[in-house]
């Protein structure tokens, strides 16, 4: 039996868009999403004595107590997580293991992507990662030894960690195309998908444009601007919340690198420890997990996550995918929201989108995608380049 | 955000130095690849004050071979760094030394297509003005 002790009880999510028509700094963003949150559980703002976020635009420096001041809120748990793509997933056990501890009750995660105000203009509107990815500081390696190469974005690093696997095991092509089109057909039937009315084949993923080798353009996530929220609580008072109580029952994280080049073994990611972490603190086995949700920046992050967190045999992922729907509507539900593929990537939230693809079917809310058992979820964040990774096993109470 | 990375008078982005990567670049403007070798742990890259094994400080620099394999390779098509677009299409490439430890860098001197994981590959060096980078191209 895994842990009991905190459980996610409401949340709320922006749709991603491409270009935001609503400029706000991040903490007016928080004060929304904490408005919204706390209703869809139907909790009180008095409640929350404990606030974790990632960076704050509007507050680089003191952030969580910026944040404090500006949502009155007086809290015994305070956390900024920085973990890269994985933050949102590694902000959502910390909230659940302070309230194990005891340090506090309740716990709001805030995660805002929203442009600033102080951006002017249409292009400032429209996100656009800084390629550097802050690499670029005086002293970082990354300014010495790999900007000058070209090795920036994200792009060419799961590029290589592909070009490893199709080496290594004979990926195809077709095999992580199909990642991407399985994850389009449940984006077709989420609203807040950025590609709900475009579906795809595995021919257009095929034909469209190639980054970088051998990664096309319909296998990488499109960034966006979003933001999103969750409620964590104690069982106690979760019993009281509007929804069914999803405990988190289980979690891991591992961090073993930065840059791509600094991996270990590149066909091996921080998937397997965090997920063996994860389950074993969970008690649960992979067999009786209802639905994934696995960060999926690009294709290759799916296939290698679905190998290393032990649900396909490691180096057979791709015959594995070619086997079987992803889709909602599938054998194996993985990313019934679209993923950050079909939805577009809400920025830092892009991370919590499976946090919520996960809530929302556990909680059966999921409408025309709600999938027929749902007690039982497996969620994955991945940061850096291949670099961090967070497992959540979700249990619906 | 304050962009640090300092710019060639091409546009390019150029390594900016520090006292402990010094001695690296040294090396590359002379035409050679130098490393870090701890007397228990081996070469190591990138330069740190420390071996990042054990953190013992009685390692030495050591001039490397040269020579070594594609660990991993892409090739960009796009140019994720603007700057680097007249390069296009541009083979960035993990290379494994033969001494064991692995680098960032480039490999030139052939067609894109002609990369392969494995390919024996030996170090070249573009002189970027300010400083000079280590690139590879397909061994003779």
């Amino acid at each position: 039996m895994g842990k009991r002790a905190a459980a996610l009880v409401g949340f709320t999510e922006w749709a991603p868009e491409r270009k935001w028509e609503r400029p706000m700094f991040g903490m007016e963003a928080c004060a929304v999403l904490a408005a919204e949150a706390l209703a869809d559980a139907g909790i009180e703002k008095d409640a929350i004595d404990g606030l974790v976020t990632g960076g704050l635009q509007d507050s680089p420096m003191f952030g969580p107590l910026a944040l404090a001041e500006y949502l009155d809120i007086q809290t015994h748990f305070s956390e900024q997580v920085d973990i890269g793509g994985a933050s949102s997933a590694g902000m959502i056990w910390r909230a659940a293991a302070a309230i194990e501890v005891g340090l506090c009750d309740t716990v709001l995660v805030l995660v805002p992507s929203t442009p600033s105000p102080s951006q002017a203009g249409d292009e400032a509107r429209k996100m656009v990662m800084p390629p550097y990815l802050a690499g670029d500081a005086w002293g970082s390696p990354q300014s010495i030894y790999d900007i000058p190469y070209g090795l920036v974005a994200a792009a060419p690093s799961f590029a290589m960690v592909a070009t490893a696997y199709m080496d290594a095991y004979g990926v195809t092509p077709e095999q992580l195309a199909k990642i991407a089109v399985d994850e389009r057909n449940s984006a077709l039937k989420n609203p807040k998908a950025v590609f709900k009315d475009k579906p795809i084949t595995v021919d257009d993923v095929l034909a469209s444009p190639m980054v970088c080798d051998p990664v096309h353009l319909l296998e990488m996530v499109m960034p966006c601007f979003g933001g999103g929220a969750v409620v964590v609580t104690n069982a106690e008072r979760a019993k009281t919340a509007k929804h069914r109580p999803v405990f988190l029952s289980g979690y891991g994280e591992y961090v073993s690198h930065k840059t791509v080049t600094n991996m270990k073994d590149i066909t091996v990611t921080p998937a397997k420890p965090a997920a063996d972490q994860a389950f074993g603190m969970a008690g649960v086995d992979r067999a009786d997990i209802d639905l994934c949700s696995f960060y999926d920046c690009f294709t290759i992050t799916v296939l290698a996550t679905l190998e290393d967190t032990g649900f396909a045999p490691k180096g057979q992922g791709g015959p594995w995918v070619a086997e079987r729907d992803l889709s909602f509507a599938g054998d194996f539900p993985l990313n019934t929201h679209g993923g950050q593929l079909g939805m577009g990537q809400g920025g830092a939230a892009g991370g919590l989108s499976h946090v919520v693809d996960a809530l929302t079917q556990l909680q059966g809310r999921a409408e025309d995608r709600q999938l027929a058992s749902a007690d039982k979820a497996f969620v994955t964040g991945v940061g850096g380049l291949m670099a961090s990774n967070v497992g959540l096993v979700l249990e619906g109470a | 955000m304050r962009v640090e990375q300092p710019f060639s008078e091409a546009g390019r982005p150029i390594p900016r130095r520090t006292p402990t990567s010094a001695p690296f670049l040294d090396g590359a403007r002379e035409g050679k690849l130098r490393l870090q070798r701890c007397p228990r742990d081996g070469f190591f890259f990138y330069p740190r004050p420390r071996c990042p094994v054990c953190l013992g400080d009685d390692w030495t620099w050591q001039e490397a071979s040269g020579r070594g394999r594609v660990y991993s390779y892409t090739v960009d098509r796009v140019g994720l760094d603007p700057t680097q677009r007249e390069r296009l299409p541009l083979v960035v490439a993990i290379v494994e030394l033969e001494e064991g430890p692995r680098m960032t860098s480039n490999v030139i001197g052939c067609a894109p297509e002609d990369v392969q994981v494995g390919m024996a590959v030996e170090a070249t060096f573009e002189d970027l003005g300010p400083e000079t980078l280590v690139l590879f191209q397909p061994s003779a």
